[in-house]
């Protein structure tokens, strides 16, 4: 037992905090807000040069072998400068779901995801409407109705995409209509979305980590500069004690993503409710932080110029995709034995 | 990043279970499931000696001090299955957790060796004189008064919310002892036995009508002038330090007592039908999300501290846990209804749940109020400035 990084995985978080904070700038993610919502030029270095992307992936599919921990130090790191990439949709659901049960020529897509020459998306159904992540720009879909899954490409005849505008607009979302398209079907649908399911739910959790992160550190950046009343308004108690309660929260967010990624690693009894946790308790600390980011920095925290709305829209997006975090708590419940007999 | 135990280790908890079940299966089953600190005291001090004697007391010390040498993985292990197994909470848990692991950072060789043995063999129990009718969050405000006469030191004034004096040999100070000074300077950290005409302790009934705390007066008591750790003058830097080692693995032992306690009410939920009513299954899925990220976040904090470097996060542990208690007490009342509210009989004396509902309002006061946590997390992990101090007497 050691609930620490080993010094390759401080290594990667130390890489891609630099990589992301040097790249992933505000002004950068504002240009592909305005446009599809993805930075190619940074998607381009993240799956090229960093040569990271693939770092779940196994070495025999163009991966780099290694597991859901550096997978979600991945996913922190680019949450913490709200990234417009495709990295949920493309490597955290739809490439395990091909991975687990694709069939072999299925899963030539990998090395191709890995290296960013082909993007994918995982198509949610929601009310009767399959909508995607990042569906606007991906070349295929994964796509699950019921029991059944498959490879939908972008160019099949029949196939529409519907940008839809997003309140997120760092992920957007795409409306997809089959309508008579040829799918490709999976060999084990079962896997592949459960698969998806376990892996994005925790890139969702390792998001909203990295964001919490972010707000926190911004807004006691703010504080500290911030005067009113003669003073620093961070001398507060009124403000320190919210800023307090902000990292109390973060710190049990980053327990609960790293116990999740090593629970699914060791293939752990816990993996289950550990990823329920983590990606209720971390959406949960998003929201607040994002909150309390707008909040603590007044009038400007409301403007479109600043970046905490960024934070707020990211944070409510990943609250919302794939199961609120009441729903996952529901999930423990039953998990913690609520229906068994008394 | 690794979560499970190796073979060896795993090997070191089943010997721990198996002496753990014989004791409490055998000659100590009296004290077994035993959740007050104050029943059955003399048992009490039996199942100390006890766990001293087979080297089970203080695993995490050197052995040259009555210790097991035992790693981190084999302490987070102990720890777990001593509550697993249903032993009681230690009586001697202060000189355990709080004057062993301060004794052993700033004690002098010969301090070490008159201290810890006793400790770990269960010989002298021991409890913490910090806190004073003026000096509650605004620790430093100390005015019992410590100075030197003859081979001695002398020893005036008093403290309060002495928990477990009544059954303690020794007692830790913090004094003043340079006249004049203010706030954290010129104080000392002296060591001093309680059997003494100077020492009077006076047991304080709390809201849960038991009395675990006291007001301990001293009177021209008495200590030999070796008894002080660190410096004279230097003893706030000894003070907050012990307060570090609240942080340390008992918690973990701390937070088996609390999964027995997320176990009743979940029962109790069970068995009153409150488990299908989906505002409680939220609750209690909240809790035992919390109950999961104390127990992550502890392990997080120990190898961070084996590593060589304690982060800033070991600092929010003390409200999470407290806060967390204190929600479940009210989750508990939530749960069992109007049956909290009555017990037969003419004893002021709670079951578990209601005790908790009541109790947990001391975890968000005791070892720094959340408030003053607050404070410490903003000012020494986030490095937000202080707030001005007032100037009223």
């Amino acid at each position: 037992m050691h609930f620490a990084f080993t010094d390759e995985q401080a290594m990667i978080a130390e890489t891609a905090k630099a990589f992301f904070a040097e790249n992933a700038t505000s002004e950068r993610t504002r240009a592909a807000m305005a446009a599809d919502g993805i930075d190619r030029a940074l998607w381009q270095a993240f799956t090229g040069e960093l040569g990271l992307a693939g770092v779940a992936l196994p070495e025999g599919h163009g991966g780099v072998g290694l597991g859901m921990v550096e997978f979600a130090i991945l996913a922190e790191q680019a949450g913490s400068q709200v990234a417009a990439l495709p990295l949920l949709a493309s490597l955290g659901l739809a490439a395990p779901a091909i991975l687990a049960g694709g069939t072999d020529t299925q899963k030539n897509w990998l090395p191709m995801l890995a290296a960013g020459e082909a993007s994918a998306s995982f198509a949610i159904l929601d009310n009767g409407t399959l909508i995607a992540p990042h569906g606007a720009v991906a070349d295929i879909f994964v796509v699950s109705t019921g029991d059944s899954a498959a490879i939908v490409r972008r160019d099949t005849p029949g196939l529409t995409v519907t940008p839809l505008m997003s309140m997120d607009q760092t992920r957007p979302y795409a409306r997809i209509d089959i309508g008579d398209a040829l799918i490709e079907p999976l060999a084990d649908p079962r896997a592949a979305i459960s698969a998806a399911l376990s892996t994005g739910w925790l890139a969702i959790a390792a998001d909203a980590l990295g964001g919490a992160q972010a707000c926190l550190d911004r807004t006691v950046a703010y504080a500290l500069e911030r005067v009113q009343f003669g003073r620093t308004i961070g001398s507060f108690q009124a403000v320190k004690h919210r800023l307090a309660d902000m990292m109390v929260m973060v710190e049990q967010a980053r327990s609960a993503v790293y116990w999740a990624a090593c629970a699914i690693d060791e293939g752990s009894d816990e993996a289950a409710f550990a990823i329920h946790a983590a990606k209720a308790f971390a959406c949960d600390t998003y929201r607040h932080c994002a909150g309390e980011m707008i909040q603590l920095h007044g009038g400007i925290g409301f403007t479109w110029e600043h970046d905490a709305h960024l934070h707020f829209k990211r944070a409510r997006s990943d609250a919302s995709l794939l199961g609120t975090p009441d729903w996952h708590r529901e999930q423990i419940a039953q998990l913690a034995g609520l229906d068994e007999a008394a | 990043m690794r979560l499970g135990f190796s073979p060896e280790e795993e090997a070191f908890r089943a010997e721990a279970a198996a002496w753990l079940k014989t004791e409490l299966e055998g000659s100590f089953a009296d004290v077994h499931g035993l959740t007050s600190l104050t029943d059955a005291p003399d048992r009490r001090r039996d199942w100390e000696k006890r766990l001293g004697e087979a080297g089970w007391s203080c695993v995490g010390w050197p052995s040259a001090y009555g210790g097991r040498d035992a790693t981190l993985a084999q302490q987070v292990i102990f720890a777990e299955e001593y509550a697993r197994a249903g032993a009681p909470p230690r009586l001697n848990h202060i000189g355990v957790e709080l004057a062993g692991p301060t004794i052993l950072a700033f004690g002098t060789e010969e301090q070490k060796a008159r201290f810890l043995p006793a400790i770990a063999r269960g010989e002298e129990i021991w409890c913490q004189g910090y806190s004073e009718p003026n000096a509650g969050s605004d620790l430093a405000n100390v005015r019992t008064r410590a100075w030197r006469e003859g081979g001695d030191w002398l020893i005036e004034g008093q403290k309060v919310w002495t928990s477990l004096a009544q059954f303690s040999d020794w007692i830790f100070v913090i004094a003043r002892t340079e006249e004049g000074s203010k706030g954290p300077k010129g104080l000392s950290f002296l060591l001093v036995p309680v059997d003494q005409p100077g020492v009077t302790v006076r047991p304080i009934h709390q809201i849960t009508g038991e009395a675990e705390f006291n007001e301990t007066f001293f009177d021209a008591a008495r200590t030999p002038a070796a008894n002080i750790l660190g410096e004279p003058g230097h003893g706030w830097a000894v003070a907050m330090a012990l307060l570090g080692f609240e942080r340390g693995v008992s918690t973990l032992a701390q937070q088996m007592g609390f999964r027995n306690e997320l176990n009743a009410v979940i029962a109790a939920a069970r068995a009153n039908g409150e488990a299908r009513n989906p505002l409680i299954r939220q609750r209690i899925a909240q809790a035992e999300i919390g109950l999961k990220l104390m127990r992550y976040g502890a392990l997080r904090m120990l190898s961070d501290a084996e590593g060589g470097t304690l982060g800033t996060s070991a600092l929010t542990y003390k409200i999470q846990w407290a806060t967390w208690r204190r929600d479940l007490g009210e989750l508990a009342m939530d749960v069992i209804g109007l049956s909290g509210e009555t017990v037969e009989g003419h004893d002021y004396a709670f079951p578990m749940l209601p005790n908790l509902f009541l109790y947990s309002r001391a975890d968000t006061i005791y070892g720094g109020t959340n408030e003053i946590q607050r404070n410490i997390i903003a000012e020494r992990a986030l490095g937000l400035p202080r707030e001005p101090r007032g100037d009223l007497k």
